[in-house]
């Protein structure tokens, strides 16, 4: 019984710290200066941005005639890039709200970093649509604003709209709620700070913050709402997405699992690359005991279990091919796995369903160069599922005259790449310059941990 | 108008806690507590009613929803009806994904801008704090001295381990 107890007050965070550690410790990195590491990273991943900006502008000058597709694969990895960072995004809003509605406290040390992904990934998302419009600069036409041709509307019968109205929901719903969340935050690292600029700074974006138990209470009444909207909202958003492809009359594309198989993949993919992301981060930024072994093994669990689920997904849509009795469907799914593209579906089954069962092993998870080394292998799968998804249901369609073959350019190579570029900068500075742990969140766990211990909170 | 107020300082959140409820019992009158995070048992302690938020957002996503669902209706029927695979013109269930999605704009951008304003924050604000530490790891407890007797409140707060306790005039903004 006395076992039971201790392991279920085993504290979150270690170390025993007092809540005034908390602060000093979460706000050291942005105090000190910045390490080679972080600048050898920083100059890496700017200079990939560079690039990716000189190969936007490129084909925007020229057009997207710069890019491999035809009039077959007329989508191809623009969109890839697309669904795979909207997936991305999820990760973090599953985090910040429905693992908060959930009451799981171990969120507290990593939900502000993947809160920040999630902004920078739907940031690199919604880049490739605007793109792929050809002349983003007439991108203001997809809302629906009263105009001088009669006023001609934007057709709300078509999942593209949904998908207009869905992005720039979650864009502005995450960053309001990452906002939200940092406020306290920005408070305390604004009474560090004597004067200057950065004080100026640090007290325009704290709003005048003052610790009032009385905002504090409403306070917490906000952030429920936004945990309780925006839960069914990433639903939504991903469930949306699938739509471009699941109201369509492809065959490999017109299946009723597509909402639920893409949720899932999307989490799947996220929880990937905050892995990535915390892993690099807890060492290089001395973290060690906020986001500990404990928080990379549940982490590693999550998965675990949608990374099994993806699984069942890619098996069901084998099965219902075959039992639909539907021609073009079975050709699809056999073209997949054993067509031209076989590598590329064959690295998705690799890297989603086969490495992460190694997560079944408690030693597997804890080893954190383990953990890291497989989160890779799921980021570079759940890319290739977004391929093979979008290009191998395209390229053999229903006149074998008008088959065709796909190979993306360096143009599109180098905007992937830019893509990468452009979350790792935004990344890194976020980093430098904002609290990377909720201070505020961690502060009630470390209290919480001090009085199941025994002490006075 | 100036107004006399005690401000006892705490390390400890069980301590405010309990300090916030003696004070409730002594019948003194809070002015606010501060706290470096929110503090769960001090709204009980200090008998806050219920935030009254959740009706706002409820409200605010209704209009979302109304606004959501006029707009096509009248987009798509009445402004200018465009035949799109011989679709009917009002296409209701079509459009519930962007009713979704304006619910959820509505309430969330709403409900935090009712907050902002209610509770008087603002960009660029400058803060009013009883003791810098608050935003840190220290607890303050602020009363009106108007109706309480100086000593008992002393006695209340040392009993629950204050660290500093002070009487201080400021501004009456009520």
């Amino acid at each position: 019984m006395s076992e039971h107890a201790a392991s279920l007050r085993a504290p979150l965070i270690m170390g025993a710290k007092s809540i005034g550690q908390v602060t000093d410790d979460v706000c050291a990195p942005m105090e000190g200066r910045p390490t080679a590491l972080w600048w050898g990273a920083f100059v890496v991943s700017f200079s990939v941005l560079l690039a990716g900006v000189a190969a936007v502008s490129y084909q925007i000058a020229v057009g997207i005639g710069t890019w491999g597709v035809n009039r077959t694969v007329g989508w191809s990895i623009a969109i890839t890039n697309f669904v795979f960072w909207i997936g991305i995004g999820h990760a973090g809003t599953l985090i910040s709200a429905i693992l908060f509605l959930l009451r799981q406290r171990w969120r507290t040390s990593v939900n502000r970093a993947a809160e920040a992904m999630t902004i920078f990934a739907v940031i690199c998302a919604a880049i490739f649509p605007l793109i792929h419009m050809g002349r983003p600069w007439f991108a203001y036409w997809v809302f629906p604003l009263p105009n001088t041709r009669g006023s001609l509307w934007v057709n709300f019968k078509s999942p593209l709209l949904w998908d207009v109205f869905a992005i720039s929901t979650y864009f502005t719903i995450s960053a309001v709620f990452w906002y939200v969340g940092l406020l306290p935050d920005l408070a305390t690292v604004r009474d560090r700070i004597k004067d200057g600029a950065r004080r100026k700074v640090f007290a325009f974006f704290s709003l005048g913050w003052n610790g009032s138990y009385r905002t504090w209470h409403h306070y917490e009444s906000v952030y429920l709402l936004l945990a309780a909207l925006a839960t069914p909202l990433v639903v939504s958003v991903h469930s949306i997405v699938s739509f471009d492809f699941a109201t369509s009359l492809i065959p490999g594309w017109h299946t009723t699992i597509f909402p639920p198989y893409f949720v899932a993949g999307a989490i799947f993919s996220g929880m990937a690359m905050v892995l990535t992301l915390m892993i690099i981060a807890r060492k290089t930024m001395r973290l060690e005991d906020y986001v500990t072994v404990r928080h990379v093994e549940i982490m590693a669990k999550l998965v675990l279990t949608t990374g099994s689920i993806v699984g069942l997904a890619y098996a069901t849509e084998f099965f219902i091919a075959a039992y639909s009795d539907n021609p073009y469907e079975q050709f699809v799914f056999i073209n997949r796995a054993f067509g031209p593209f076989a590598w590329a579906y064959w690295t998705m089954v690799s890297c989603n369903v086969i490495a992460p069962q190694l997560f079944w092993f408690k030693r597997v998870r804890t080893n954190l160069a383990a953990v890291f080394v497989l989160s890779l292998f799921v980021n570079v799968g759940m890319w290739f599922e977004r391929f093979v998804l979008i290009v191998t249901s395209l390229h053999r369609d229903y006149l074998p005259s008008s088959w065709a073959d796909y190979t993306p350019t360096v143009i599109e190579l180098v905007t992937l790449a830019g893509s990468f570029g452009l979350f790792f900068t935004c990344f890194l500075l976020f980093c430098r310059f904002l609290p990377v742990i909720a201070i505020g969140e961690v502060k009630a766990v470390v209290a919480h941990d001090r009085r199941a211990l025994g002490g006075r909170g | 108008m100036s107004r006399r107020i005690f401000v006892g300082v705490f390390e400890h959140e069980a301590d405010v806690i309990e300090a916030a409820g003696a004070s409730r019992e002594h019948g003194f009158e809070f002015v606010d507590a501060y706290t470096p995070y929110a503090v769960h048992g001090l709204d009980r302690a200090m008998g806050l009613e219920r935030s009254w938020l959740p009706w706002a957002c409820l409200g605010l996503g209704a209009a979302g929803l109304g606004f959501a669902t006029w707009l096509q209706f009248w987009t798509m029927t009445v402004a200018w009806p465009i035949n799109v695979g011989g679709r009917p013109w009002n296409s209701l269930p079509a459009f519930v994904p962007v009713m979704f999605e304006l619910t959820v704009l509505c309430a969330g951008v709403g409900v935090v801008i009712t907050f902002v304003i209610a509770r008087r924050l603002g960009p660029g604000r400058t803060p009013e704090i009883p003791n810098i530490r608050v935003t840190d790891d220290r607890f303050v407890l602020v009363l009106d001295a108007g109706a309480s007797d100086p000593r008992v409140v002393r006695r209340v707060f040392e009993h629950c381990h204050a660290v500093t306790i002070e009487e201080r005039d400021v501004e009456d903004r009520r």
